[in-house]
């Protein structure tokens, strides 16, 4: 790949994704056009600026079906000349768009937006419906399980407790909070405001800083029950991994990732478009990778992908100085500490979805733009950002500093 | 003569009435099957003709399709198969589909309205031809059952039914007819929506029906305009729960080792997301796929058309007259004794139930008591039934009350002095005619015969546990034993209902010769390091109802033991099973003996509710870290047994390939989809199982050593049945 540069990168604030959730009110194309306006307006392009947008989105359907990324061009400030393509790959989709763009800008030098939106509040996760869950064709021949229920497979064939997932979500919100009252996301965030200009929500409205270990030890864990009562998945998953006795359903609410509202937009593009902007780059694509493995166990694609990666790349691991791995739940997190051995310090630096939450096709692109934002805080040099991805794959993204 | 004629009355009802030639049962053949379709067509068309009654000229109304003849229509259809089942499929539908639409226009009008009248038991195509009709009454007879029970023998309704029913009631009402494929009484299915009405005559009630009907009542809900699935598609809200929950909890049910079921839920899901005839066209796909796999076949063929013939005595004496046995002696109350009293007097035998004293032989009155209390709690007996069953039964500690019995079954303790010393005392109280059999699981028959008086009318007579259960019998022909012995208990057997196989006498006999390796090999991976959970999914994943060590924990590991130490004693060098009989000492020196003593190789609450395995287990037996294969434990697991059953049949201890493919899936669950160790063994190829058999010879010792029967047939290329010889080895 020739060179392919970040130039900039925004996120919105994001919204309990519920009904009540302060961006409840927002579609998902005006919180989209939103960190499409602000790119065009922090850099100064002109409205035919970029080549493509190309918008990560996971449940396209309502008003998030009919190509949104078009719809969302066409609401912004960009030209109309500006085409746009939503793109799923699950959880992975703002980070695969930023991949996609990468290698776009590599070969053709031009600029691209990349990122991605999801309003789970208005177009709620799994209302998109999808075979893989319910064609017994596939549904049997693969042992679907939902999410949760990989997440505490993992969890049991790696020996992750309760307190283990606990002990990461207190950490999540503490560094979140510290992150906020720091104003490390203060060049990337975006608070999101009607119509009229007044304010609706400038905060992360999922976080609880007030978590510790005793109030989440009170949660109940989320899917005991879908696991050994009706439908009963454990079965599936001890079918697929035969010799685990019996599943252990650590996963709760407070240490998974939390379901919010909220849109990501990284600007990339190669030299010539920097230069036509008089824009300076922030840092380099140096690879990007995807895998898929085993739907099942379906989330550790993170550690795949990152060994791929690094294989590609020839970076080693201890190269790498800061590390933003997607906190879907707490176990894929803990099984990337365990398989990479790294200091847990450099991962998720800034807290991650278990606090302010996980808002699916936009959360590639934030984790980006945060890895970014802190290698610049903290003078590093080199970041690795990557998401466990529904149905069993991975996508990873390495970046250095310039 | 044909299976259907056709009768129109002076109201211009006419009645299509099934009476299928030379069968107590209407079967449907393909020939009847053309017979009705020219009759329903030319009703249609005949002008004095307003409606159509269907019904049957027998007491029941159809046990279903001739499954023989569908097992052959693949072998018959060698050229084109896929091609040749799927034509016959969808030419069933067509039928079925002409009559549903009795000669409607697209409009839905014209047509003619037809009812059926089921006059008692209707199964199958039975059903699927019913739900085909626009109305259906059904006599109110208790005894009467209907359904759809084609998942039993590995198929699913491929006549219309699967998407008939489907349609009518809905994915979630369905789904459960389907794959449970139970047959209910009128009133239970009518209030599941299968039948439309019950009555005293309905053939009376259909003829009244067919009368009144108005154009509404004839227009199948499918076939107007927006239709909508009761209980929603499986991509509208409610219908995506129901159908992602039902792919899960089949396939977990069943472990994944029933094809069946996943082609059924396929055709059901597929069917629900398009038109009718496109829905039907879809069952017509997944029927074919099904039936041009192996295993639905093996299962009609063992599951079916061997077991029926077994059940009718293909193994018995033939030159042996019936016998009767109204009066029956069981000899000790334990829990086999009680169990045998309790499967006789609800054939309707007398029993005489003996122990040692009145109180533990009325113990094992009590214990039929609570057995039958049991069923009644679970709808599988009548509660008016328990009095008189009980009265049949005399608890005793007298042998003279053995006086008058035709048969008497030893059952006491599993001891060769104790049981010669009570049969013989039985002997003395009971005519010269009376039969004498053992319940014995270990001892060989031809040494307890040895110290009777009359050893040519002893035999052995093997149930298994829990009794009232189990559906395998084994009859344990000694060289002594005289034919009119063996009749007797095969007439036995078929008396209370279950199914017998003929074993020749020698160690284990058979089921227990196969099993009791099983459990050894699972108890000697556990030494190895091989996680427990493996050794009993992989047990569970291959579809054996119950994984080694908790059929171990289950059957206690002191009987283990016992029989171990026994065994070591007769083989002596030859034993080579030390490496299990540590593991087992080692849980018994902790006590834990199974489930009895609520500690074995899984914890139990106090209870007796299996908690998870043994921390100890790990302790003591460190489990690898890298587990092996699950296809490796797999095949250590099946081979034992599989080695087993032919070196049975290798050694005349079986003597007929049939008795030991149904006595193996009844016996101890084995593979019911694979129809038993030798139609496995067909299904796999002699040739690939003796490469198998060499692999895991070398790597885990002689008892994986290919018997020089099944090395022959690999060599010679053949099989245990011969695939164009279904029907002649059935009958």
């Amino acid at each position: 790949m020739t060179e392919a540069y970040i130039y900039d990168a925004v996120r919105t604030v994001r919204g309990k994704g519920r009904k009540g959730g302060a961006l409840n009110e927002v579609s998902a194309v005006r919180l989209s056009a939103l960190v499409l306006n602000a790119l065009k307006a922090r850099n100064t392009l002109s409205g035919h600026a970029v080549e493509d947008v190309i918008w990560g989105n996971v449940s396209q359907i309502g008003e998030q079906g009919a190509c949104l990324a078009r719809t969302a061009v066409l609401m912004s400030d960009l030209d109309e000349s500006i085409p746009a393509v939503s793109i799923n790959r699950f959880c992975a989709s703002g980070l695969e768009a930023v991949n996609l763009a990468a290698h776009q800008a590599g070969a053709d030098g031009a600029g691209y937006i990349a990122g991605g939106v999801e309003s789970m509040s208005r177009v709620p996760m799994g209302s998109d419906g999808g075979a893989v869950a319910v064609d017994p064709s596939i549904a049997m021949a693969h042992y679907f399980v939902p999410q949760g229920i990989s997440a505490d497979i993992i969890a049991t064939k790696y020996g992750f407790s309760r307190g283990d997932a606990d002990a990461l979500a207190v950490e999540s919100q503490r560094r979140a909070k510290r992150a906020w009252d720091e104003g490390r996301f203060a060049n990337a965030v975006l608070a999101v405001h009607d119509i009229n200009g007044l304010p609706i929500l400038s905060y992360d409205e999922h976080m609880r800083p007030q978590t510790d270990l005793p109030s989440l030890a009170d949660l109940p864990p989320s899917f005991k029950t879908i696991g050994e009562g009706v439908p009963g998945f454990d079965r599936i998953a001890l079918m697929k991994y035969p010799q685990l006795e019996r599943i252990n359903h650590i996963h709760h609410a407070g240490n998974s990732s939390g379901i919010v509202d909220g849109a990501a937009a990284v600007l990339l593009g190669g030299r010539e478009f920097g230069n036509r902007y008089g824009l300076t780059p922030r840092a380099r694509i140096l690879a990007t990778a995807k895998i898929g493995s085993d739907p099942t166990i379906m989330l550790t694609g993170p550690v795949a992908v990152t060994r791929k990666i690094l294989a590609q790349s020839g970076v080693q691991i201890g190269d790498i100085d800061l590390f933003e791995v997607n906190e879907a739940f707490a176990s894929v997190v803990l099984l990337f500490l365990q398989a990479f051995e790294v200091n847990p310090a450099r991962v998720n630096v800034n807290g991650g979805a278990i606090a302010m939450g996980h808002p699916l096709g936009a959360t590639g692109a934030m984790l980006l733009g945060t890895l970014l934002d802190e290698l610049e805080r903290a003078d590093k040099q080199v970041g690795l950002a990557t998401l466990c991805i529904g149905s069993g794959m991975g996508v990873a993204t390495l970046i250095e500093r310039v | 003569m044909a299976d259907f004629s056709m009768k129109t009355d002076s109201s211009g009802v006419a009645t299509l009435t099934w009476n299928a030639v030379g069968r107590s049962m209407n079967v449907l053949t393909q020939p009847a099957y053309e017979t009705f379709a020219m009759l329903i067509d030319r009703a249609l068309a005949d002008e004095s003709v307003r409606g159509l009654v269907i019904t049957s000229g027998k007491p029941d109304f159809s046990g279903g399709i001739d499954l023989n003849a569908l097992a052959q229509l693949v072998e018959q259809e060698k050229e084109a198969p896929a091609r040749g089942v799927f034509d016959f499929v969808m030419k069933g539908h067509h039928i079925l589909r002409r009559l549903e639409r009795a000669g409607m226009d697209a409009q839905n009008s014209g047509g003619k309205p037809i009812a059926c009248a089921i006059t008692g038991t209707c199964a199958g195509i039975g059903t699927e031809i019913a739900l085909a009709c626009h109305h259906r009454v059904m006599a109110d007879t208790p005894l009467a059952r209907v359904g759809l029970p084609e998942i039993r023998v590995g198929l699913f309704p491929g006549g219309g039914g699967t998407t008939r029913l489907t349609h009518m009631l809905g994915i979630a009402a369905a789904a459960p007819i389907l794959l449970e494929g139970k047959m209910v009484d009128p009133h239970t299915a009518k209030a599941a929506g299968l039948i439309d009405a019950l009555a005293e005559d309905p053939l009376e009630s259909a003829r009244h029906w067919v009368l009144q009907a108005s154009q509404e009542d004839i227009v199948k809900p499918w076939d107007r305009k927006g239709y909508k699935m009761p209980g929603g598609t499986p991509y509208q809200a409610s219908g995506f729960m129901t159908c992602m929950g039902a792919s899960a909890m089949v396939h977990g049910k069943t472990w994944g080792a029933a094809p069946a079921v996943k082609a059924l839920l396929s055709a059901i899901y597929e069917g629900a997301l398009v038109p009718f005839d496109t829905a039907l066209r879809i069952e017509a796909r997944w029927f074919t796929h099904l039936l041009l796999q192996p295993s639905p076949r093996a299962m009609i063929r063992s599951l079916f058309v061997n077991r029926r013939a077994l059940q009718k005595g293909a193994a018995r004496p033939a030159q042996v007259a019936r016998q009767q046995v109204k009066k029956l002696g069981v000899l000790g109350a334990g829990m086999m004794g009680s169990g045998i009293a309790f499967v006789s007097a609800r054939a309707g035998m007398e029993v005489v139930l003996l122990d040692q004293t009145q109180q533990t032989a009325e113990r094992g009155k009590a214990f039929c008591a609570t057995t039958i209390d049991k069923a009644i709690a679970r709808g599988r007996a009548e509660a008016d039934h328990k009095a008189a069953l009980l009265s049949r039964i005399h608890a005793t500690a007298e042998f003279h009350a053995l006086r008058g019995c035709d048969l008497v079954i030893e059952a006491v303790f599993e001891d060769p002095q104790v049981k010669t010393d009570t049969l013989a005392r039985a002997q003395g109280a009971v005519p010269p005619e009376t039969i004498l059999a053992s319940n014995t699981s270990t001892l060989p028959i031809q040494d307890l015969a040895a110290g009777l008086k009359r050893p040519d009318q002893f035999v052995g007579i093997h149930f298994f546990s829990p009794v009232d259960r189990m559906q395998l019998v084994e009859i344990i022909k000694a060289p002594q034993t005289g034919p009119r012995a063996v009749a007797q208990a095969f007439d036995y057997v078929r008396k209370i209902g279950k199914t017998a196989i003929l074993v020749n006498d020698a160690r284990f006999f058979y089921a227990n010769r196969c099993i009791l390796p099983y459990l050894n090999e699972g108890i000697r991976m556990v030494g190895e390091g091989v996680a427990p959970a493996l050794i009993d999914h992989a047990a569970r994943l291959l579809g054996f109802p119950v994984g080694p060590l908790r059929l171990v924990d289950e059957t206690s590991l002191d009987l283990g033991a016992r029989i171990a130490r026994a065994n070591r004693a007769q083989m002596g060098v030859a034993y080579g099973n030390e490496d299990a009989d540590r593991v087992v000492q080692h849980l018994i020196d902790q006590g834990r003996l199974g489930r009895k003593a609520k500690a074995g190789f899984h914890d139990y609450d106090a209870r007796g509710r299996r908690l998870g395995y043994w921390p100890g287990l790990a302790r003591r037996y460190p489990p690898q870290a890298l587990q092996p294969d699950l296809v490796h434990v797999q095949h250590r697991l099946l081979f034992v047994q599989v080695i087993e059953a032919v070196s049975a049949l290798e050694q005349r201890v079986l003597s007929d390939l049939r008795e030991g493919d149904v006595g193996a899936v009844l016996g101890w669950g084995f593979m019911p989809w694979s129809g038993g160790p030798f139609s496995w063994l067909d299904i796999v190829g002699a040739q690939w199982a003796v490469e198998r058999c060499d692999l895991l010879a070398k790597r885990y010792g002689a008892r994986f050593e290919c018997p020089p029967l099944l090395r022959g047939m690999a060599e010679r290329g053949e099989r245990f049945y011969n695939a164009h010889s279904i029907a002649a080895e059935a009958v």
